[in-house]
């Protein structure tokens, strides 16, 4: 591998930061699913994945290598020699983690009821029949 | 007890609100969100009067100590806030008695209130929280109770309406998250005050650069500044007429508090103006605002939606006014955004008694009502010229402050653009009153004026449109407190 690390800097760059690169590929494809498709259920899907990358984000800048739990000793005291990981991004992100559920569940019950009052979850074909109702 | 204040008046509606499911019974569920609102007022206003004689309070929750544990910190800035949402919330409580009624199912009453508890729990929380991730976290409250809010609107386009602002409004969410992230990633800390102190030694890392434009980007959506106001326009214009009423009032105005937080405070005006050139963005985009939303008002033959793309337009005056980089421009800015709320907040709630009435907010439908509904249609009249900026009204002291910040800075073309697009706004007004007092009203059905539950709360705001346009020493006096905050003039 030492070759191509001499031969392309930066790959050794991407692989020391792996997660991170992980992350903008799952926010970026989020986001253009997003964007691009009309299926109002495949937009939920494409605002979901385009949230956990956010929570992979938080996750991974609260991991040190070697580093564990923040436990203390019996005292209330750090526990000598051990290494501690940050606990509050995991803290955090498990209440984004919520706000993501919440936000998921009632999108598909607008998408249940749009289903209901247009008998469609395409975007362009409620576009089409807001147009018709307009005119 | 009164130490603990500043997070009752966000806890007694968050509390309220699963009691309003639980009871079940709409006027119980009313009875119980007025209650919420009559005390987050009652507390908002103790907090003001407190803020502006003895300076800044500080609440830790649960007793852990800042920067660690969440604190609520209030200053000028928003204890202004909280008085402009928790009023608001106050006279559309008394309005949506009878509106909503008339607007949303029986059986979906009790939700309809619990929702708005949570919605105003939710505004309350990110105006008095001094914890970056705990504004999303009650951002995102009030986001999905607004959603839900929204979709109870008779017309089945509300539905469509509340799912693209549930799109728009998650995605300008994550993105304040990624932004909050980032900064805590470099600064590691999530407190607004420590932040403050901590952000100027790391202005130069890229990290910092890239959290801003995510939290200006996540704050633009959220304010529907143009062009990122697509949610906006549909949404007011099918939601219930109370929610309309709330929402234009309240929910961008907290939007731009955000804002105002976020550039100011955390990351200092030196830092959004100098390195950032934040005005090189906003003043385009006000500009743009300004024009073309006043355009497209003049166009529209739904009321609702005609008010709904001038408030896109009137955020844009906000906007304007923080461009500005000065301490008059924000006084505009803060000015506006209480004055605002008072116009939108009695046009809305105007037109919610047409809704009432005669079932339709069309421009040809309002015709003649003048002679029938002679109070809501002054009501209008009177909201309709504040918005404009006629003398005696609160959108004139707005204007004439906003005009002022820009010959403060020599920017007379904006000075004429202001003006300009004042007649633009008369000229929107202007079609509803011809309709409504020049137009023969189109014959037999029997309508009368609406009921005093509605024209009460209606009556109320418009009176202090007038009010305040008189006598604005108050409001003026305020919002000039919280622009030196804002700008690091004052503590």
């Amino acid at each position: 591998m030492s070759w191509a690390q001499s031969a392309f800097p930066w790959i050794g760059h991407v692989v020391a930061n792996y997660n991170y690169w992980i992350v903008i590929v799952l926010m970026m494809t989020g986001f253009y699913v997003l964007i691009s498709r009309g299926n109002l259920i495949k937009k939920l899907v494409g605002l979901n994945v385009f949230q956990t990358s956010v929570f992979l984000m938080y996750i991974t800048m609260g991991k040190i290598t070697g580093g564990t739990a923040p436990i203390l000793g019996s005292h209330g005291e750090p526990v000598p020699g051990v290494l501690y990981s940050n606990p509050l991004p995991h803290v955090l992100i498990l209440t984004a983690i919520v706000v993501g559920v919440a936000t998921t569940s009632v999108g598909l019950a607008l998408a249940v009821r749009i289903k209901e009052a247009y008998g469609t979850v395409e975007e362009d074909e409620i576009n089409a029949l807001d147009a018709e109702a307009d005119s | 007890m009164t130490q603990h204040l500043p997070v009752l008046q966000v806890v007694i509606p968050l509390v309220l609100a699963p009691l309003c499911v639980l009871v079940r019974h709409p006027r119980a569920a009313w009875a119980l969100a007025a209650l919420g609102s009559l005390c987050a007022f009652g507390i908002a206003l103790d907090i003001v009067s407190t803020v502006l004689a003895s300076g800044p309070l500080s609440y830790d929750v649960g007793d852990w100590a800042p920067p660690w544990g969440i604190e609520y910190r209030i200053d000028a800035v928003n204890a202004w806030i909280l008085v402009i949402v928790s009023l608001v919330s106050t006279a559309v409580v008394f309005f949506a008695r009878a509106s909503v009624e008339r607007e949303v199912e029986a059986s979906r009453v009790a939700l309809f209130y619990a929702a708005y508890l949570l919605c105003l729990s939710g505004l309350l929380g990110i105006a008095a929280t001094g914890d970056v991730f705990n504004v999303f976290v009650f951002l995102e409250i009030s986001s999905l109770s607004a959603y839900a809010l929204i979709a109870l609107g008779q017309d089945r386009r509300a539905l469509a309406a509340a799912f693209r602002y549930l799109i728009m409004g998650s995605v300008g969410a994550t993105f304040i998250v990624i932004g909050i992230g980032l900064m805590y990633a470099t600064t590691g800390t999530l407190n607004m005050a420590d932040l403050a102190d901590r952000l100027p030694g790391v202005w130069h890392v890229r990290t910092i650069k890239v959290a801003y434009g995510f939290l200006a980007v996540g704050c633009f959506l959220k304010l529907a500044l143009f062009p990122l106001h697509l949610w906006l326009p549909n949404a007011y214009t099918f939601a219930p007429s109370a929610v309309t009423a709330f929402m234009a009032a309240t929910a961008t105005k907290v939007a731009v508090y955000m804002l105002l937080r976020f550039f100011f405070t955390i990351f200092g005006a030196a830092f959004s103006f100098d390195v950032m050139n934040l005005d090189m963005v906003l003043m385009p985009l006000a500009v743009a605002a300004i024009f073309s939303m006043s355009f497209v008002a003049i166009l529209q033959t739904n009321v609702k939606r005609l008010l709904a793309y001038s408030s896109v337009a009137q955020i844009g005056y906000m906007i304007l006014g923080i461009s500005f980089a000065s301490v008059t421009g924000l006084t505009a800015a803060v000015l506006h955004l209480f004055n605002h709320a008072l116009m939108k907040g009695a046009l809305f709630m105007a037109l919610g008694c047409v809704a009432y009435r005669i079932g339709s907010v069309h421009i040809d439908a309002m015709a003649g009502l003048g002679k029938r509904m002679p109070a809501t249609m002054a009501a209008f009249v009177v909201g309709g010229l504040s918005l404009v900026g006629v003398p005696l009204t609160v959108g004139f002291v707005s204007k004439w402050y906003l005009i002022l910040a820009a010959l403060e800075r020599g920017w007379w073309p904006l000075a004429v653009i202001v003006l300009i697009t004042s007649v633009m706004a008369l000229a929107y007004v202007w079609r509803v009153i011809e309709a409504a007092y020049f137009r023969e009203f189109p014959g037999d059905r029997e309508t009368r004026e609406a009921p005093a539950a509605l024209l009460v709360p209606t009556w109320a705001l418009v009176v202090l449109n007038v009010y305040f346009g008189i006598d604005a020493t108050r409001t003026v006096g305020v919002a000039e407190r919280a622009a030196e905050i804002l700008m690091g003039a004052a503590p």
